[in-house]
């Protein structure tokens, strides 16, 4: 004779009260989700009609590849007209996601060690600029940077430049600083919580050991820390990698133009729909082993805390 | 020890009554060798990184109140872009204030279908614990993560070429800001899950409560600052979000602040009153902020762990 408790029962009768209430999220997921990306394949692979509209390949057996190739011919082959964006994105990427991290790791450490009762008041000035809108902070600058702006009146005060530069017609450097400028504050409170979680105990047994304070950095909290770092780059690394605004505002010429000014190019070009589709798509599979570790190290963190 | 005497003895040389010896003639130590100096430099680090954070932005307010056209040079004290010109001043300009009411008019709809939605979810998933459920957290974390371009080409490609029925335009823009945003509240409330437990629930259902009774009634008030904490970052993110909007939204009259400004700053001849709505909507992500953090700090008091940090980093979602 088998009994079950009233606990028991009641778990077990009850369980499809939980499918009720992840239903609406699930249905928004795959309408708004799952969906939309199964369009975005069956435009890349399908055709356009005679007025330049596109006729996406809703079955799968009808899809084509021929999208797919002359992208990659765009990409590698003779006469590869979006070879350079590419280059150019990873390029202003990498460097704008290491000028962030050395200016973002510092300032994360100094507020989690040394800020000591003023702790509040720096993390307050850090997330500051977290609820200003990216684009009134990109506003700022290009309020600064125009010819007749503060950043050319300062060089010029200081005998730096004998003309006033123009910051805003297609320069590398000005994009790569909106970038970095664009993306920092995010950085910083990944790299702020992931210090801010190293057991202090550890260093001061570092201390008591011996080890000098840069000694205790380099062999205790630095590597202790390595995997907030990759977080934290991918955290900045993945927008900027689809971001075209920040180029748009700062420089509009094709000189600097990255991946993602071309996909908004092709979005609003009738026509060019299908080959827009495919390039995202192209970039989705370029940026997927960068996500999937991001996924799996978000997986890793809710179990540590489980 | 006698490193500290000599420091000590060496500070103060013309005491009453201090004869150079051997031993006070060692030299104070510099101020590098102090195992518990301030780190100065990294101070001034940070300050200058503080300055070149914040500094723009601040002029970039100021010259909302510029008295003449220029956005790059200070000509005096006005409230001509807010309220004067008759022209290009937020109240008198329908392009200024319908873009402000647009971006109100979002993160008001988009916060109140986003943030039930999510939570919802979260408790679903994290309770049901079945293949379904399992894979479907994981769609929502690999949504969290896909970059927002090619999100929005996504979004953009499945309005204009499979759901024609709703136009591009608001609710277009509402469904695309929900789907992007649904998981804050669901990463949330799931970690507030994991760390509240299952005991709660029990103690409910042997008391007698049915399931949806133990969700009503002991869940969701312990669950009050995790789902307001989300709502506030799902608002703030509205004000913020520029892609989703830019590809979504049709025509000037559904253009949220983030594409006006965007559209109109380069060769556009506005002048400040892009600083002004930027400064309002700059106002009201602060309004909210602090509204958030105090609501939040008044949820959890007496709870174990609760101080300003916390509470600031649940209203930024660190």
């Amino acid at each position: 004779m088998s009994k079950t408790t009233p606990k028991a029962r009641n778990t077990r009768e009850q369980r499809w009260v939980w499918g009720l209430f992840s239903g609406p999220g699930i249905v928004t997921l795959i309408v708004l989700f799952v969906v939309p990306f199964y369009v975005v394949i069956a435009i890349a692979a399908g055709t356009l009609d005679i007025f330049e509209s596109p006729v996406p390949a809703w079955n799968p057996l009808h899809w084509r590849a021929g999208n797919f190739t002359s992208i990659f011919g765009d990409l590698v082959g003779r006469g590869a007209f979006i070879g350079p964006e590419f280059v150019r994105t990873v390029v202003y990427v990498v460097i704008a996601s290491l000028l962030s991290l050395v200016i973002a790791y510092p300032t994360a450490y100094f507020v989690t060690r040394w800020a000591g009762r003023r702790k509040v008041m720096f993390l307050l000035l850090l997330i500051a600029p977290f609820w200003v809108s990216y684009m009134m902070r990109m506003l700022a600058w290009i309020d600064l940077l125009q010819t007749n702006g503060y950043v050319n009146k300062v060089l010029g005060d200081l005998h730096l430049t004998s003309q006033p530069v123009n910051w805003l017609g297609g320069k590398a450097s000005t994009v790569i600083l909106g970038l970095v400028y664009g993306y920092i504050p995010y950085l910083i409170l990944v790299l702020y919580a992931g210090l801010d979680r190293i057991d202090q105990r550890l260093l001061e047994a570092g201390r008591d050991l011996g080890l000098n304070r840069w000694r205790t950095f380099m062999r205790i909290t630095l590597p202790l820390s390595r995997q907030t770092i990759m977080t934290g780059m991918l955290v900045t690394a993945l927008p900027m990698m689809g971001d075209y605004f920040t180029n748009q505002l700062l420089s509009a010429t094709p000189r600097t133009a990255m991946i993602g000014n071309l996909i908004d190019g092709q979005l609003s070009t009738p026509g060019l729909l299908p080959q827009g589709s495919a390039l995202s798509l192209l970039l989705l599979v370029v940026l997927l082993p960068l996500m999937i570790y991001y996924v799996l190290q978000t997986y890793a963190a809710s179990g540590r805390a489980a | 020890m006698a490193v500290d005497t000599a420091v000590r003895t060496g500070a103060s040389p013309s005491g009453p009554g201090a004869t150079i010896t051997p031993a006070t003639t060692r030299r104070r130590l510099p101020p590098w060798h102090n195992p518990w100096r301030h780190a100065w430099f990294l101070e001034g680090f940070t300050w200058l990184y503080l300055i070149w954070s914040i500094v723009p932005i601040g002029l970039a307010v100021l010259f909302s109140f510029n008295k003449g056209k220029s956005q790059s040079a200070w000509q005096g004290f006005s409230l001509r872009w807010y309220l004067t010109d008759p022209i290009n001043s937020v109240l008198h300009g329908a392009v200024y204030h319908q873009a402000v009411i647009q971006t109100l008019r979002l993160s008001a709809l988009t916060t109140v279908i986003t943030v039930p939605l999510g939570v919802a979810f979260a408790i679903g998933i994290n309770r049901w614990r079945t293949r379904t459920s399992t894979t479907f957290n994981f769609v929502m974390i690999v949504s969290f993560v896909v970059p927002e371009l090619i999100f929005g080409v996504a979004l953009f490609s499945v309005f204009s070429q499979l759901y024609t029925s709703i136009k591009l335009g608001t609710w277009a823009e509402v469904l695309g800001l929900v789907i992007w945003n649904i998981s804050w509240p669901a990463i949330i409330v799931v970690a507030r899950l994991v760390s509240i437990g299952p005991s709660f629930e029990e103690a409910a259902a042997d008391l007698g409560a049915s399931r949806f009774e133990a969700v009503r009634r002991v869940l969701v008030p312990l669950l009050a600052p995790a789902i307001f904490a989300s709502a506030v970052l799902v608002f703030a993110g509205v004000i913020d979000d520029f892609v989703i909007v830019d590809l979504l939204s049709s025509s000037s009259a559904t253009q949220p602040v983030s594409v006006l400004i965007y559209s109109t700053t380069r060769g556009g001849n506005n002048g400040p009153a892009l600083n002004a709505i930027a400064t309002i909507m700059l106002v009201v992500s602060l309004i909210v902020a602090t509204l958030g953090y105090f609501a939040y700090r008044w949820m959890t008091r007496g709870e174990r762990g609760a101080n300003t940090q916390d509470a600031l980093a649940n209203i930024t979602g660190m």
